[in-house]
């Protein structure tokens, strides 16, 4: 395959960036979209140019790490798929493929495509955890909770925190994110104690942080590449509702 | 802390506030709408006068006309408020935004939409709230009422304004055929049973009353009532 390929590139956060045009040859069909980078990246080498910034780690859809905006999309045309998991064939001889790095307030480039993340993480750390306290094991039989709750928490907990969400919503806001892991343990046992504590300190953090607000268009979660569901936002609108307006717990 | 000021300037709250206000005005335009139809029993007005009369009168009612205004300029005070929020998050825009991939252009437009819609409500208001409230409808019908009907049969045989409602009436069936589900979801009340019905809901809402409304001034102009 022949492509012609718009790669943003960005020295760092204080300069401006621009898209540079990059021809390729001869890409394999059955290359994955971030070994053609490689492949870009070898060529650049090669010629004494400075090879594209990106982000990967596992290439196997599972880390969160890959982050491209192709051809105006987060992790690019198919559905349920991160980057590294995005093959050439899904692209056609001749094409252009435009590949730009996220763009949020929030998540500052870095270089290149490689965008700073660590908003996410911070938010993680306001209350995305459980305080584990001693004491004995707890009954192997015991079932506190139905299958399908615990199905429930598992999806949202499949969240890799990639941020195609914040990337493809056009306020940049992080809800999708914020609301699967404030629901994965919400929706368990464990999360109980700290339930209604957590949401108020992940939502306060959110804003902090400079993401936009919600207003529902539905685009994450069709971009996710795990799927989260929307029903997640609106179960994070109710425990916020739970929070400030019942509890008496407050942050 | 101060517990509900900081609640409803979080992003989840100030989505409330959108939200409440958004029912609001829906639970509005289905009395707005009820009402005006009369027009339609084609009786030369003299019921939807009667409506308008109760409408003008009832002290119950004029004092919901203070608290739409309010829930009006709340809702439009809160969007810009967003908006401007929302452009903050995004400094730099994509060269290529494929948005149609991936939700409705009505639901990336609400903006825009709702933009419109404030544009057509100080024109309609000048047309037939002003008239009624302050400056008076001119003439009254034969049970005695003041005859706001003739002053909406008078306003809609210009052609221009017929148009311009009827462009503005589609622009409303946009906003509310988002608005409607949107606020369902910002209150949280996503359910897998109601969800389906919800937005069948939304979307009969959206039409009946949009072309509810933009009946009446094509059926004015082109007399099919009288």
């Amino acid at each position: 395959m022949n492509l012609t390929l718009k790669v943003w590139r960005q020295k760092n956060n204080k300069t401006k960036g621009a898209l540079v045009d990059y021809k390729l040859a001869d890409i394999s069909p059955d290359m994955s979209f971030l070994e053609m980078f490689d492949v870009l990246n070898e060529q650049l080498i090669t010629k004494g140019e400075e090879p594209v910034v990106f982000d990967h780690d596992c290439r196997e859809g599972i880390c969160g790490m890959c982050s491209m905006y192709i051809n105006g999309r987060p992790h690019g045309p198919k559905d349920l798929v991160t980057t590294c998991q995005l093959h050439m064939r899904s692209f056609k001889d001749g094409d252009t493929i435009v590949v730009e790095p996220w763009r949020a307030a929030a998540f500052p480039v870095v270089k290149d495509l490689t965008v700073d993340r660590s908003a996410f993480d911070r938010v993680i750390a306001a209350g995305g955890f459980i305080s584990v306290n001693t004491g004995n094991a707890q009954d192997a039989n015991n079932l506190p909770i139905p299958k399908m709750q615990a199905d429930a928490a598992f999806e949202a907990a499949a969240c890799i925190g990639c941020g195609a969400c914040v990337a493809t919503c056009k306020n940049a806001s992080a809800m999708l994110f914020v609301s699967a892991k404030i629901s994965q343990l919400a929706l368990l046992p464990q999360g109980q104690p700290e339930r209604y504590r957590r949401v108020q300190s992940m939502v306060a953090q959110m804003d902090a942080e400079g993401f936009g607000n919600c207003t529902n268009t539905g685009a994450c979660e069709a971009e996710c590449p795990k799927g989260i569901s929307l029903e997640n936002i609106a179960r994070m609108n109710r425990d916020f509702a739970s929070a400030k307006f019942i509890s008496e717990e407050t942050i | 802390m101060s517990g509900f000021g900081n609640a409803l300037s979080s992003s989840i709250g100030r989505k409330y506030v959108m939200g409440i206000t958004g029912i609001f005005l829906i639970l509005f335009l289905i009395v707005h709408a009820g009402i005006n139809s009369l027009i339609f029993l084609d009786d030369n007005g003299l019921k939807f006068n009667i409506g308008a009369h109760f409408m003008a009168t009832n002290w119950i009612i004029r004092a919901g006309e203070y608290i739409l205004f309010l829930g009006l300029l709340v809702h439009i005070y809160q969007a810009v408020n967003l908006t401007i929020q929302n452009r903050k998050a995004r400094p730099e825009g994509y060269a290529v935004y494929n948005g149609s991939a991936n939700s409705k252009w009505y639901s990336r437009s609400m903006g825009l939409l709702g933009t419109l819609l404030l544009i057509f409500l100080v024109i309609h208001l000048k047309d037939f709230w002003v008239v009624s409230r302050f400056t008076g409808i001119p003439t009254v019908d034969a049970n005695g009422n003041e005859d706001l009907y003739a002053v909406m049969k008078e306003k809609f045989q210009d052609p221009v304004r017929v148009v311009a409602y009827v462009l503005l009436m589609i622009s409303l069936c946009y906003h509310l055929l988002h608005g409607f589900a949107s606020a369902f979801q910002t209150m949280g009340w996503n359910h897998s049973k109601y969800n389906g019905m919800i937005k069948r809901a939304s979307v009969w809402y959206a039409l009946i009353i949009s072309i509810v409304f933009a009946l009446m001034p094509i059926a004015v102009y082109t007399h099919l009532i009288d």
